[in-house]
């Protein structure tokens, strides 16, 4: 028979007038797709091949190349879309599970852009951030109960014992991301824009790597089911310590950065054999329970001497308010919630697609939860998953976050253009591969210097979002649910949402 | 970029660590030193195409350019039989005059870099870095995309595009 090898997914469109021959399209794509023929001097594509990267686009010096998405011209069909017809496509020829990188691409509601926020007029003023102070820090970490004063000969002095706390200047921290599914680079362009900017990165599950060493005083050092390149060094290194139980690209899956990939460099920082196949299991072996938790948090505090927050991350599943209730009754200072939306380097398609609920619910459901159970500032609060601009920043916290986590967000300031080839190993960009001819097209100092101007950038957007509504501390926002109102949105939606739907006053 | 002739010492360094072997320095060289200023044009049109003044080296996944470096004590301005090799006063570099080249090559012998082009057509030097000297910024260091090369001033500070 004929085999359907599978349905083209761009166009690659060159302006024969403009494309001077110089091939470097050529030598730039990783996927092979152009090439010259010096016989017939014609550039030419193989639109097959292409995944939609646009690097050649981007360096291409007379702008020939547009990449169109070729809608391959299957008859309409309301039920079969390209993408279900494309995997079955794939799965007939291979038998396999089909991969998939970066966050779900699905219309599951996103409910940031359900959600509009308030503005001060008349009756409350408005700030202007460029003229009055405007606070954006953010402390993460446990909160004592209640201030302790102790008055010695007239003076009043504060014995309150403050739990160790992470120092942010804007309440936007880059996610967990390994050396492994990113390239080292991309690790130093994140650590770099992290120190300089006054937040923290964050090493995943991949170890720290020792040129990353300069910017461990705002790493956070993830310990995940594999334990990879954790010991006492890597533990001590660290600003804080996050336990990572799931992640929202694929929660209840583990991972598997293949043997090829395991590198000298990545064997070393991961203290596994160089060419084996890294695995982490789907649960942590050693935790069953609530009660299995605490002694791993209370186990890395004692490897810390209590110096250091202990956090837990998961992923938003139908559960996630009560099970962050056991997580901060368990001992956490913060928990990290990630959503439906939240990117990976590599997962099956099916999981990614299908699993978890998005991180507006799972924010407002575990913020609401700890409040009622008076543990709220027990914890802080991460959110993560999907966050696309400042504006969900806002709305994130609003709903009852500390702060946000970026992954995404932080990649495409780096370049990516979300492919959703990570688990190729062929990223043009040089961010989620290994390879030597690819890595070193990212230079770290510009990296950090794009990832410090977003950081930057969305921080002077939340200020003037905070001054809108009359508001000069970032603090001042947090579970503030006024802010918001709903647009579009169902009763129930609104209610789990904890909002009022727009048009309804205070 | 306007083309202000520059009057102080400046220097290329290359970082070969961050060269992704795309050769975007040697399209827009041949581009800069054109007659159009015009990429399509000097590609496409009537004029001969100039050589760039780049080397590129590479070899799996190291790759970087090499210009010339304008040596504080240049063996081709020794070599030059003619004075079409010479020192410009302001800058320090060391830049070619066909009109005075009779194509004996004795600078291409003599360059340690190997980073003078030869014509055989014409029998002269074709083509030799000369930093751009009608520019603010070198054409090269201005497009490489990755700034893998990145202009220096005497005492090694770089110098940024405006
Ligand atoms: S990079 Fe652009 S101009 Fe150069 S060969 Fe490719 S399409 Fe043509
Ligand atoms: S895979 Fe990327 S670099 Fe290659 S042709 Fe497609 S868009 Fe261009
Ligand atoms: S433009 Fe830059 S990255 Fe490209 S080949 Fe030249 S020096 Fe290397
Ligand atoms: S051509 Fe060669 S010898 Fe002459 S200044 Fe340049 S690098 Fe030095």
């Amino acid at each position: 028979m004929a085999i359907p090898k599978k349905l083209r997914e761009f166009d690659v469109v060159r302006d024969d007038e403009k494309c001077i021959r110089c091939e470097v399209c050529c030598r730039m794509c990783a996927n092979d797709v152009h090439s010259y023929d010096a016989e017939t001097d014609k550039v030419s594509a193989d639109s097959a091949k292409c995944v939609g990267c646009h690097f050649c686009e981007d360096v291409c010096p007379t702008e020939a190349l547009v990449i169109k998405r070729n809608k391959s011209q299957i008859k309409r069909n309301a039920n079969w879309k390209n993408d279900a017809l494309g995997n079955i496509i794939k799965q007939a020829n291979t038998g396999g599970v089909v991969l998939i990188g970066m966050g779900n691409d699905r219309p599951i509601r996103d409910y940031f852009g359900h959600i509009v926020l308030n503005a001060s007029q008349v009756t409350n003023p408005s700030i202007d951030p460029l003229r009055e102070p405007m606070e954006l820090k953010t402390f993460i970490g446990s909160k004592p109960d209640r201030i302790e004063l102790v008055e010695k000969k007239s003076k009043i002095k504060n014995t309150t014992e403050i739990p160790p706390q992470l120092e942010l200047e804007t309440p936007v921290l880059f996610t967990a991301m390994s050396f492994g599914s990113i390239s080292l680079n991309a690790c130093k362009s994140l650590a770099k824009a992290a120190c300089d900017f006054g937040t923290y990165w964050n090493t995943g599950e991949g170890g720290l790597h020792k040129d990353l060493y300069p910017y461990a005083h705002r790493c956070i050092v993830q310990v995940a089911s594999g334990r990879f390149g954790v010991d006492r060094e890597y533990l001590k290194k660290g600003a804080a310590i996050e336990i990572k139980i799931g992640q929202g690209a694929k929660p209840g899956i583990g991972g598997h950065l293949p043997g090829e990939k395991v590198s000298a460099e990545i064997s070393s920082t991961r203290m596994i054999p160089e060419g084996t196949d890294a695995l982490s299991p789907a649960p942590h072996h050693d935790i069953y329970s609530i009660e299995d938790l605490r002694q791993l948090i209370f186990a890395l505090k004692e490897a810390t001497d209590y110096k250091k927050p202990v956090g837990v991350k998961i992923a938003a599943v139908h559960n996630v308010a009560p099970i962050a209730s056991g997580i901060v009754r368990a001992g956490a200072d913060f928990v990290v919630i990630d959503g439906i939306r939240g990117g990976t380097g590599a997962a099956p398609q099916i999981i990614r697609d299908n699993v978890g609920i998005p991180i507006e619910l799972a924010v407002a459901a575990v913020d609401q939860r700890l409040r009622e159970e008076g543990i709220r500032h027990r914890a802080s609060l991460i959110a993560a998953g999907g966050i696309k601009s400042s504006g969900d920043v806002v709305k994130a916290v609003a709903l009852g976050a500390d702060a946000v986590y970026i992954g995404t967000a932080a990649l495409v300031a780096l370049g990516c253009h979300l492919c959703q080839r990570c688990y190729t190993g062929k990223c043009n960009w040089g961010i989620a591969t290994q390879d030597p001819y690819l890595t070193k097209r990212l230079n770290p100092e510009i990296g950090a210097k794009r990832a410090y101007n977003l950081l930057r950038g969305w921080s002077l957007e939340i200020k003037e979002m905070l001054g809108g509504m009359g508001i000069n501390a970032i603090e001042s926002l947090r579970g503030n649910k006024e802010q918001l109102r709903g647009v579009g949105l169902h009763e129930k939606e609104l209610e789990l949402l904890g909002i009022k739907h727009a048009g309804e006053a205070w | 970029m306007g083309d202000k002739k520059i009057n102080k010492p400046r220097r290329i360094i290359i970082r070969e660590e961050y060269c992704m072997g795309c050769r975007l320095c040697e399209v827009w060289c041949i581009v800069a030193h054109s007659k159009s200023k015009d990429i399509i044009k000097a590609y496409k049109g009537q004029e001969p195409r100039p050589v760039s003044g780049i080397y590129f080296e590479e070899r799996g996944a190291i790759s970087f350019t090499l210009q010339c470096r304008h040596c504080e004590d240049a063996p081709c301005l020794e070599a030059c039989l003619t004075g079409a090799m010479y020192r410009d006063k302001k800058t320090g570099m060391v830049l070619h005059n066909k009109d005075k080249c009779v194509g004996c090559w004795m600078c291409i012998m003599a360059c340690p870099y190997g980073v003078i082009k030869p014509d055989f057509k014409e029998k002269k030097v074709a083509s030799k870095c000369d930093l751009c000297i009608e520019r603010e910024f070198p054409a090269c260091v201005e497009h490489c995309p990755n700034e893998a090369i990145i202009l220096v001033n005497k005492k090694g500070e770089r110098i940024d595009k405006e």
